[in-house]
């Protein structure tokens, strides 16, 4: 993964710095409250419910077992013993003091890790595929774009005062691991037939109150000009995007009213005088970069290991796990293994430090001492050799890791919901744990197969509940808490935004709305379809019946 | 008379800023003597008697206005404000990037209104040179910020070439 230079390490120390004396001047009361807020938000760290709530960079969600022990330790010392990955390769803790914080940071600052823009009205956190340089469908493994566009956005001066958040999320596989069709700028790696690398640039989607998919800008732009390119976009954006209600300043929301036609002619107007200037990307870069996510020391193996064929014969445990938890692996006799943070009953995405350190530990044992964190909310060891597999999973069986659920309807995203977000409508953890009970018999599961349940306390859907399969929202009612549902959303590469099924729910009544839902999908399916098949072959009509009867029904008439 | 900040030092302002009363119609409205910093309607609506008066006339943005809209006059203008009425809106950090890269100005770009000290660097490098900060915050202590970080990653105004296209090993 990419290493610190010398520039690298003296930004996120100065940076310390820096912080460290806008705390101080905040606390002699020369900074204001308000002027001091988008300077810590700017820093990871907000004001909620509890305590203020510290989140944590991880880059295109690469983490190093050293980078990882490091969470832990301030997850023990600062927070009270756990960490939280949200959906967009973060980690947010919970309770410390603001006082505390810049030496969180200067902690981080050791292991060339940061707080950088990880909220704000800024260029945030680059997101990618988990999959990343390890996956069988890459087309170009996209963390050396990532990285340069890591540094491009790093205090970039133009554009610390946007109008709203702004989130650029690069997938580099066929298929769709990043949910580009919902980001401010979304970025597809292409390759044309003569070996030309470039992008498909998508830009205005988002999900939140507003949820809409982006529209593409342009088809094909040589990889050299991202930075400028995306310079164009941000300066239309910056110029023009909307600031008189937050609720409408995204970019989708320009995009939309200007027409995507209008809007690529204005970015394009822009992006004349900018294009070939000093900031297209020169190969030596892109090598150097590209230099740091060269392949590890693979060892030769036979493509698939008898060893591992033979444990799952023998353990049926062991065999779910790896159908579940295992993936296919570009390299012959290895394999990429999700770790769950989902086990039922505990908050989706939480870890503990002790959990945080076995992680560390299996990915210097396993894999090449790195780790990554999944928008859904898990954390994945990229290359672990087939022959190994069968030792591991005892071991993340032991740190509460195996879950065999990936993919299955216990492995929901879910945001910190009311327990911990003074935005939440609604709880969301215990409902979440209230479902996951529900659905505790692993026949029962495994029978149900691939469906993801997404879930969000609030309509800024930090949960994704709009591309959810099933997407859960919790809604006021009242001043009670009530939870909306959606179906038919999905994310990969036709993602699209679920439907309103109807009235909303008590908390009490969500599992069974679950249930009857999942039970008439089995009663409908066909050969081989998962819920969303069955879903787009029937529509929503049907599903809206099998929850309200045929009240539904008269009112669809 | 005030200060600003002007290449990195605290030093005597000279201008008087002009702002227009709510309703009062730029063509006709009366003008301090000596050196002064008009609004852009004004700067339109008066170009030749402004011109023509004398004492050194600058022009001020507002957010809602572009270097765009002095692209021809930058030969006249000595200085051209730019305004942050709150500081979290961030147009005005486009607005002179695009007077220094794009139309090539070169006379003093000066940030007024909501101005404060933790935004200096950002506006340092995106071509501003003088800074009025908002009252009653302490100069002194502002000129720190300039040295926040000593080798930023972009290509801006005061730096064309990112450090990609600088970088030693
Ligand atoms: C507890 C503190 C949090 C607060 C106050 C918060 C606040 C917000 C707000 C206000 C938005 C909507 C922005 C908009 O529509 O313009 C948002 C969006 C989002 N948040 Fe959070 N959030 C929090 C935690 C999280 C967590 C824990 C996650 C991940 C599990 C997360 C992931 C996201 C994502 C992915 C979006 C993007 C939705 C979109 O495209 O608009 N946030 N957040
Ligand atoms: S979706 Fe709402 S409740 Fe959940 S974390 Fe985001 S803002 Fe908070």
């Amino acid at each position: 993964m990419y290493r610190y230079d010398n520039y690298d390490q003296a930004l996120v120390d100065e940076r310390v710095t820096q912080f460290r004396d806008q705390v101080a001047r905040w606390k002699a009361g020369e900074l204001s409250d308000e002027e001091f807020r988008p300077l810590r938000l700017q820093n990871g760290l907000y004001v909620q419910r509890h305590a203020p709530m510290f989140r944590v960079a991880v880059p295109y969600g690469m983490l190093s077992s050293i980078q990882m022990r490091c969470l832990a330790t301030l997850g023990r010392k600062y927070d009270r013993g756990y960490g939280h990955f949200t959906t967009r390769h973060n980690m947010q803790f919970n309770w410390p003091a603001i006082e505390d914080v810049p030496d969180m940071l200067a902690a981080l600052a050791k292991v060339e890790m940061h707080a950088i823009q990880t909220s704000g009205n800024c260029i945030r956190n680059v997101t990618t595929d988990q999959f990343a340089g390890v996956a069988a469908d890459e087309i170009l493994d996209p963390r050396p774009l990532c990285e340069i566009l890591r540094q491009w956005s790093t205090f970039h001066p133009e554009f610390a005062f946007l109008p709203r958040k702004f989130k650029i999320a690069v997938n580099g596989a066929k298929e769709d691991r990043a949910l580009t069709w919902f980001h401010d700028i979304g970025l597809h790696i292409l390759k044309t037939d003569d070996g030309m690398v470039g992008f498909r640039v998508i830009v205005g989607g988002g999900l939140g109150r507003t949820p809409i998919r982006g529209e593409v800008v342009r088809e094909f732009l040589p990889w050299q000009d991202i930075l400028t390119y995306c310079e164009a976009i941000l300066r239309v954006y910056n110029r023009y995007g909307r600031r008189d209600n937050s609720y409408k300043a995204r970019i989708k929301i320009l995009v939309q009213a200007l027409g995507v036609k209008e809007f690529a002619r204005q970015v394009d107007a822009e992006w004349e005088h900018l294009k070939g200037g000093p900031a297209t990307i020169t190969q030596a870069e892109y090598d150097r970069v590209t230099s740091f996510f060269g392949a590890p020391a693979y060892a030769i193996l036979p493509a698939i290991d008898e060893s591992f064929i033979a444990h799952q014969a023998e353990s049926l445990p062991f065999a779910r796990w790896a159908e579940r938890n295992v993936r296919p692996h570009r390299i012959p006799g290895y394999a990429s293994v999700t770790l769950s943070l989902k086990k039922p009953g505990t908050a989706p995405g939480d870890v503990t430090s002790e959990q945080m350190e076995a992680a560390a530990d299996l990915a210097d044992r396993y894999s090449f001492g790195e780790l990554r964190v999944t928008h859904e909310q898990n954390l994945v060891l990229a290359d672990v050799e087939q022959r190994q597999l069968f030792a591991l999973w005892q071991e993340a069986k032991a740190a509460n890791f195996a879950t065999p659920n990936i993919g299955l309807l216990t492995d929901m995203i879910v945001c910190p919901g009311g327990d911990f977000c003074d935005l939440a409508n609604a709880k969301s953890i215990p409902v979440a744990n209230a479902v996951q009970d529900r659905f505790d018999d692993l026949d029962y599961l495994w029978d149900i197969g691939d469906i993801e349940i997404n879930f969000s306390g609030c309509m800024n859907s930090c949960g994704h509940h709009h591309v959810g399969n099933i997407g859960i929202l919790g809604v006021d009612k009242g001043n009670e808490e009530w939870y909306q549902i959606t179906v038919g959303g999905e994310q990969g590469n036709n993602a699209q935004l679920g439907k309103v099924i109807g009235r909303s729910f008590p908390a009490g009544e969500v599992p069974d709305v679950i249930e009857k839902l999942v039970r008439f999908y089995i009663a409908e399916r066909q050969e081989g379809e998962h819920f969303i098949d069955t879903f787009h072959r029937i529509g929503l009509d049907p599903f809206k019946v099998a929850v309200y009867g045929d009240k539904a029904r008269l009112k669809a008439a | 008379m005030t200060q600003i900040i002007k290449n990195r030092q605290a030093v005597a302002d000279n201008y008087t800023l002009v702002t227009l009363a709510e309703g009062e119609a730029p063509a006709s409205t009366a003008l301090p003597t000596g050196a002064i910093i008009v609004p852009l309607a004004v700067w339109q609506a008066q170009k030749s008697e402004l011109t023509t008066r004398g004492t050194p006339v600058g022009v001020w943005l507002d957010v809602t206005e572009g270097a765009e809209d002095v692209a021809d006059d930058l030969a006249s203008l000595p200085v051209i404000a730019v305004n942050f009425p709150k500081f979290t809106d961030g147009r005005g950090y486009s607005t002179a990037r695009l007077l220094r890269e794009r139309y090539g100005y070169t006379g003093e770009i000066r940030a007024i209104g909501d101005v404060l000290h933790d935004q200096l660097f950002l506006m340092a490098r995106c071509g501003f040179d003088a800074f009025a900060l908002r009252e009653g915050k302490d100069i002194a202590k502002a000129l720190n910020a300039f040295a926040t970080f000593k080798t930023p990653y972009q290509a801006a105004a005061d730096e064309s070439r990112p450090l990609f296209r600088r970088r030693t090993a």
